[in-house]
């Protein structure tokens, strides 16, 4: 391989890393504070993509639009579909126990797909929608464009840890570890239990939209094989396992790791025998569900586990 | 301060609290007794907004607040504690006390984010206030640890002091004795007496140790198949044939005092 071969190649798995950081930092958000089980991720990424290339690419006739607006308008466009999304399935699911918020976001996710998939004028189909600008491409030459690319996702996977560090540190993030160890014990210390919910719900929601947009700019085409739930939510779940749930850094450190995984298990496939090729996709999956329960099995807890903020303003005293 | 009246639950076919009526007196300690089953914790979590009664009112301090939720009832100036123990296991001691008070500023996520002064200031001074409680709870040793690894009569102790970090009107303890050592729970007892005293903090206690019930509460409520059997003070009530038989059945005629019920 030669040396711009390679650097390509790293630059695409910081770029991906960098989406699935994106996507477990909102996942972190539900679950790691506030204990909600979203099982499906995919539909918010969905959003968020669909919703970016639609708007930001050109006027095409086999999908709605697109409209050529500028991608700083586009995503947050996006990431405010995802939040509304998610802000009346909240509604509906968040004051119920917490098992049916899994059910709703996993059959909501498959309603989707299914209208993705099958609503031709709106997103393509299964044609998709292609030629989704990526940002930089005619600004820079090759590869420069595409480390451009990759440095304004790890801007972004830096704003988005920040403020979810605050959040953390913050009595809204204590608000809402309280309601997820005891919901009725918070409801008895005054928190609205389902506004907090709702809020983080949404939040993370919006989160994982823009990694959605991203992904979309990122391979200028956008078909319903992007967001197949076992990409993008089954994997997503395992590495904020295995970062460990309830660390932002964590969930940074396992997007990394298993992206890593996973995209050297496929150079290895690739070298597989023919016959073989064809098992690698159910191989793959196998095997970072065994390596999920290894990982387990070792650290209970994800690599990074959980640990309460420091006091805030807590650093000079000497305890 | 409370004023149950003729509220209904039925779980079923089990009518838990049947055309239940009764008086917390404000700056009281009253008591609630009854054999188990007798629907105590029930009207409990109806008084504190966790159950809709089937019928009948709750007026808390005047205002009628049947159906309200629990996060607004506190509001109101409600707080309590639960018969098994609800603490944020995976914070720790302080964080649960933090946890308490509300309207902070650092609830809102856009002033945690963009106003992250005044959140620390009020996190100080919160800060200065759970330490407080802590040594008046002798937890001050556990400030760091996970709340889930206390004991459970730490934990019960933890829930006293969540009521602690702020000035509630009336606060419900239940079963706060189970799992506290008879030394500690002397010295709880006396800080309940401060408390009252001191702050004016009306109590309502359902306890099944009778010599903390005689010691602080006055007056007190037996309550036998989800109805109010009769009220008055311990000297009465352990005279009362009724509340004897409600106990113990009609064979043992003994003492109230005497039962581990």
């Amino acid at each position: 391989m030669t040396l711009l071969g390679f650097s390509s190649y790293l630059i695409a798995l910081g770029t991906m890393s960098g989406i699935y950081a994106l996507l477990c930092l909102g996942l972190n958000l539900q679950w790691g504070f506030a204990g909600l089980f979203n099982a499906g991720i995919a539909a918010f990424f969905a959003i968020g993509a669909y919703v970016a290339a639609i708007l930001a690419s050109a006027d095409s006739a086999v999908h709605l639009g697109g409209f050529g607006l500028p991608v700083a308008l586009a995503w947050p466009v996006a990431m405010a579909a995802a939040g509304a999304l998610a802000w009346v399935i909240g509604r509906i699911c968040l004051t119920l126990q917490g098992d049916y918020l899994a059910m709703a976001s996993i059959g909501i996710a498959e309603v989707l797909r299914i209208i993705i998939k099958n609503e031709e004028w709106l997103t393509g189909g299964t044609r998709g929608i292609a030629a989704i600008p990526r940002p930089f491409e005619t600004l820079l030459p090759a590869p420069w464009n595409n480390l451009a690319f990759l440095g304004l996702i790890v801007v972004l996977v830096a704003i988005v840890y920040l403020a979810a560090e605050r959040a953390w540190a913050s009595p809204w993030g204590r608000s809402l570890r309280a309601i997820r160890d005891s919901d009725v014990a918070a409801a008895a210390i005054g928190k609205n239990v389902a506004q907090f919910r709702l809020e983080a719900f949404v939040l993370g929601a919006m989160v994982m939209a823009l990694a959605g947009a991203l992904s979309a700019h990122y391979f200028k085409f956008l078909g319903t094989t992007a967001i197949e739930p076992l990409m993008v939510t089954f994997l997503v779940w395992v590495m904020l396992i295995v970062g460990g749930s309830g660390n932002n850094r964590g969930a940074i450190l396992g997007a990394m790791l298993i992206w890593l995984i996973w995209s050297a298990t496929e150079l290895l496939t690739n070298r597989l025998p023919a016959e073989w090729i064809t098992r690698s996709s159910y191989i793959r999956v196998l095997l970072i569900g065994l390596l999920l329960q290894v990982v387990l099995q070792k650290f209970g807890k994800g690599l990074l586990p959980e640990k309460p903020p420091r006091l805030v303003g807590e650093r000079r005293e000497t305890r | 301060m409370i004023k149950v009246e003729n509220v209904s639950k039925s779980f079923g076919g089990i009518h838990a609290v049947e055309d239940c009526s009764l008086e917390v007196a404000t700056g009281s300690v009253t008591g609630l007794i009854g054999p188990n089953g007798a629907g105590k914790s029930t009207l409990f979590n109806i008084i504190a907004g966790l159950l809709p009664p089937d019928s009948g009112k709750i007026l808390l301090d005047g205002e009628d607040v049947t159906g309200w939720p629990a996060h607004r009832l506190f509001h109101k100036g409600l707080a309590r504690t639960f018969q098994i123990a609800q603490e944020f296991s995976r914070m720790t001691v302080i964080e649960n006390l933090m946890a308490v008070p509300s309207g902070q500023s650092g609830e809102n996520l856009f002033k945690a984010w963009f106003a992250w002064g005044k959140v620390v200031a009020e996190e100080r001074a919160l800060r200065e206030r759970a330490r407080e409680v802590l040594a008046q709870l002798r937890l001050t040793h556990l400030e760091r640890e996970y709340a889930g690894n206390l004991s459970g009569g730490q934990k019960k102790l933890l829930e006293l002091g969540r009521t602690m970090m702020i000035r509630p009107k009336v606060v419900l303890l239940d079963e706060l004795g189970a799992g506290v050592n008879r030394t500690l729970l002397g010295e709880i007892a006396g800080e309940i007496e401060r408390l009252n005293r001191e702050h004016g903090y009306t109590f309502f206690v359902i306890e099944h140790d009778m010599d903390l019930i005689a010691r602080l509460c006055q007056p007190v409520i037996v309550m036998a198949e989800g109805r109010v059997l009769t009220q008055g003070s311990m000297a009465e009530i352990r005279r009362n044939e009724a509340v004897i038989e409600a106990y113990l059945g009609a064979r043992h005629h003994k003492q109230v005092g005497g039962a581990d019920a």
